[in-house]
């Protein structure tokens, strides 16, 4: 219980937030958000020790009993190390939050509000074990986000990157709701630690290989995969400490989590692995190649994001080869899992304060164009200073976290040369040379980043602001990210063993019963191999590239943009948004009449329908009444009069014609014994009629004459199809009898129960006085309506005077 | 007797849709009567319309000899229904004609342009 409680804390926090913002307004409102996060995290910090032993916590709280839907938190090592990333990074980004948005000037109760229900939502994703309640939680951080990235809902580029974020990562996770449904349709079961359990058997399931697409789905949309990246570089337009929590550091791991969490239930697939792998790696290569071509420091920021993204998605997928792989563990192969992990972590800690540094330059400068900035370094040095670790982290460099994890990155591509398995004897060699590629584009953007904005030349009349430094306040947190990627790299094992191993464990259980078991030491030096030579290279490739950036970086400007992802998009949408439009205006023409036409023939169409699919096309000749010369008369007075409406020239004639309609069903209730009901329809009949006639005669302006109505064929054929339809429906009632009808209890019982002669009377007042009491409502209100209506216009009148 | 209201009734409902369907108000509204006109009987067909007393306790009747009392009983509670929807329309028909000078359900049209 307690653990599923801690969830909702954020939400529940997030209670209090307009009031505080309202109240106490002089303070600044992320200090009380700051104790959320922050306190949670010591909370889950307090979990490692026995996480790290290989222990496991659950926690239940039943939601929907009769769908078998609960609230399962399950915390082990890969739940546990998100869950303090997301806690963690959120304390230090509520704190940056703080100094970067303004108190007296910007909307601080919405803003805090959105990200504690992230933040609940990002928790949720992380520990739930049920499916069902996890793709809630995965919906609630698109929605979060969306929120957040429309932040300054008055730009109009806010509102668009929020929209295309939340289309492509909604699609996602529709297509993901539909794996999961499939998943527990071969499973039996919601749970991911039962399907887990089951996986082999899965595995021989026709509808495995769908789940397992539609899964990738909603993790490839979540986690900006190629081609459904695009959304991440237009949610920059989000504040940038959003865009360090969600863009970087938690949601759009999401879809690692994911991936990292099904692995043991897909991983025996070999699309999963290629699917994984590939288009991971291709995403890597893809979004750092044009990451150079950005302007914007955040837009570098993002693609970058996406390319290491990729980077991690892919040793996921090589992670997944080590099930096929006899002794696993004690091979290469075993790396991948690790280096992934590990590299999420190292990732977090330099992007999260590369992003940090991103708003400070904007906050200080004015603008996030790289071309505008540059000789920044002795203004800002304390910044610099963050930027250039952060970067040369990114790039690989020692001594910074990078380094260690794109060393185990190269590592885990080159251990594929052990695997022979899936056609991957021909084609591993690919995988190290992309890998390759990619790096030195990423070597090429870190070295982009941190020199194109803090060395070469001031240009203080581009800038919109004076530069100077940020305030302390700001700093404390890039500041600490930046130790952050220093010290790992010097305690690497230690990070490894209370972090990683467990997370590692978790993925591979089939591999590795404990964290223990991972049998993984990171050092810096392993002597001349492959990899370092590999790291030399790019350092050598990169770093003349580098050199000659600005003699090749206009090439970028050749790429053509009308074939681009981004137009894709954007041709879909208007496609889909005109098309509908088109769609619905060719059916909602405005016409009332319209609008009755396709009720009238779709109500004939299912109800004959139904009298044909149910047989119930019968004339019982046996019951009938006998035909009397008074029925037949006055029938045909009544179809005369109904013939006299329809050809009527003026309106009097059919209100009068109306009226005989009306007196002549009277006498046929007369025929029919039924006397309450002649005398209350000629009552009736008569006030209509006389209403009728006030409210025409009153009418102004207008000439009481009026043409003959014009003959519509296809109103007529709708009229026929409706009269054929009733005819039939009466015929067929009246031969059918299905069940016995309860008149026959009323006339038993009318005297011995109620103690009342006229049935009818006894029926409405008595046996069904209910229905009376509605009916004295429906005439209430249509009187209520009547008055209110009549009113309207006087007030109205008076109104109209007093203006003039 | 029943095959002849039965083919009444299906008129009745005809000649209601097709003014319905029609472009003025006023011929709506007496449509919407005639309709209610055409759920009476129809009500009163498919009970049956046999029977050779009318429903009321009297001596020497015996209790098959009633007519059918549940249909009469609908139909009551239907008529006085019917008249106040026939009343509501009539008066808002009539507060149309004042405010907007017109009764021709294509004028009454909703604007394109509503933004």
């Amino acid at each position: 219980m307690s653990l599923v409680f801690l969830i909702f804390i954020p939400i529940l926090a997030a209670l209090f937030i307009p009031l505080l913002f309202k109240r106490l307004g002089q303070i600044h409102t992320g200090w009380f958000v700051l104790l959320v996060p922050a306190a949670l995290f010591l909370y889950y910090a307090t979990r490692l020790p026995s996480v790290m032993e290989g222990g496991t916590y659950v926690s239940e709280l039943s939601w929907i009993p009769s769908l078998d839907i609960a609230f399962v938190a399950y915390l082990d090592g890969l739940s546990l190390l998100f869950t303090l990333l997301i806690t963690g990074i959120g304390a230090l980004v509520v704190l940056y939050s703080i100094f970067y948005l303004d108190k007296h000037r910007e909307q601080l109760h919405n803003f805090y509000v959105y990200l504690l229900i992230f933040m609940s939502a990002m928790l949720g994703v992380v520990q739930s074990d049920h499916l069902i309640t996890l793709y809630l939680f995965w919906e609630l951080t698109s929605i979060s986000s969306f929120l957040l990235i429309a932040y300054w809902y008055t730009r109009d580029r806010s509102r668009f990157g929020a929209l295309k974020s939340m289309m492509i990562t909604v699609f996602g996770g529709l297509m993901m709701l539909g794996g999961f449904v499939l998943l527990s349709i071969m499973g039996g079961t919601y749970s991911i630690r039962e399907l887990i359990a089951q996986a082999p058997e899965l595995a021989q399931h026709d509808f495995f290989i769908w789940a397992l697409v539609l899964v990738l789905l909603g993790a490839f949309t979540k986690s900006a995969q190629f081609p459904f990246y695009i959304w991440l570089p237009d949610a920059m337009e989000a504040p940038t400490p959003v865009s360090a929590y969600l863009h970087s550091a938690t949601m759009v791991k999401a879809g690692i989590y994911l991936v990292a969490r099904l692995t043991p239930v897909f991983a025996l697939s070999e699309v999963w692995m290629w699917l994984v792998a590939g288009v991971g790696l291709f995403t890597m290569v893809w979004a750092s190649f044009f990451a150079l071509k950005q302007k914007d420091l955040k837009g570098i920021l993002a693609f970058s994001t996406v390319s290491q993204l990729g980077l991690i998605m892919s040793l996921l997928g090589v992670a997944a080869a080590a099930y096929h792989v006899e002794g696993a563990a004690d091979s290469y192969l075993k790396y991948a899992a690790f280096a992934a992990i590990f590299h999420l972590i190292n990732h977090a800690t330099f992007k999260g304060s590369l992003f940090m540094i991103a708003g400070i330059v904007d906050h200080e400068t004015g603008t996030r164009d790289i071309r505008k900035l540059g000789g920044l370094m002795s203004l800002m040095p304390v910044s610099f200073t963050v930027a250039l670790i952060g970067s040369l982290s990114m790039a690989g460099l020692p001594p910074f976290n990078g380094f260690l994890s794109k060393e185990m990155f190269l590592t885990a591509m080159l251990s594929l040369q052990e695997f022979n398995m899936f056609s991957m004897d021909v084609w591993w060699v690919l995988f190290p040379i992309i890998a390759w590629i990619g790096s030195v584009f990423t070597f090429i953007y870190s070295l982009y980043f941190v020199f194109h904005t803090f060395a070469g030349k001031h240009q203080p009349e581009e800038l919109p602001k004076q530069a100077h430094e940020a305030p302390i306040g700001m700093l404390i947190s890039p500041v600490l990210l930046a130790a952050l990627v220093v010290l790992i790299f010097f305690i690497p094992n230690l990070i490894g063993d209370w972090l990683v191993k467990p997370a590692v464990a978790a993925i591979q259980p089939f591999l590795y019963d404990s964290p223990q078991n991972v049998d993984i030491h990171v050092s810096a030096w392993h002597g001349f191999n492959t990899e370092l030579f590999m790291t030399l290279g790019i350092f050598a490739i990169g770093g003349l590239m580098f050199w000659t950036l600005r003699k090749w970086q206009h090439l970028y400007d050749l790429y053509p943009d009308a074939i681009s992802l981004n137009r894709l998009y954007d041709e879909m949408m208007l496609l889909s948004d005109g098309g509908a439009n088109r769609f619905s205006r060719i059916y909602m023409t405005g016409f009332i009449r319209s609008y009755l036409v396709y009720m009238f023939s779709f109500m004939t169409f299912i109800v004959l329908l139904t009298l044909f699919l149910n047989e119930a096309f019968q004339i019982d000749f046996s019951n009938l009444a006998p035909i009397g010369v008074y029925e037949i008369v006055i029938l045909l007075a009544l179809v005369g009069a109904t013939l006299t409406i329809l050809g009527a020239k003026s309106r009097l004639t059919a209100i009068i014609a109306l009226g005989a309609v009306g007196y002549s069903v009277a006498l046929l209730f007369v025929i029919f014994r039924a006397p309450d009901l002649a005398l209350t329809q000629l009552v009736i009949e008569t006030i209509s009629v006389a209403l009728f006639l006030l409210a025409f005669y009153h009418l102004p302006q207008i000439s009481r004459k009026e043409e003959r109505m014009k003959f519509r064929f296809g109103n007529a054929l709708v009229a026929l199809g409706v009269g054929v339809t009733m005819t039939l429906v009466a015929l067929s009632a009246h031969s059918q009898k299905a069940l016995p009808s309860i008149s026959e209890f009323y006339k038993e019982t009318v005297y011995s129960e109620a103690g009342g002669g006229n049935i009818v009377n006894v029926i409405l007042v008595d046996y069904r006085g209910f229905d009376t009491l509605f009916e004295i409502a429906v005439l209430g209100i249509a009187g209520i309506g009547i008055i209110t209506m009549i009113r309207l216009r006087l007030t109205k009148k008076e109104g109209q005077h007093e203006n003039k | 007797m029943e095959i002849v209201m039965s083919v009444a009734i299906g008129l009745l409902f005809m000649a209601a849709v097709y003014l319905m369907l029609s472009k003025s108000l006023i011929r709506i509204i007496i449509g919407t009567g005639l309709l209610s006109h055409g759920a009476h009987l129809l009500l009163l067909t498919m009970g049956g319309l046999g029977g050779t007393a009318p429903p009321v306790v009297a001596d020497g009747v015996s209790v098959s000899d009633y007519a059918d009392p549940l249909p009469q009983a609908l139909i009551l509670t239907a008529i006085v229904i019917s008249f106040a929807v026939t009343s509501f329309f009539l008066v808002l028909a009539y507060r149309a004609y004042q405010e907007l000078g017109t009764d021709n359900m294509e004028l009454l049209r909703g604007t394109e342009d509503y933004e």
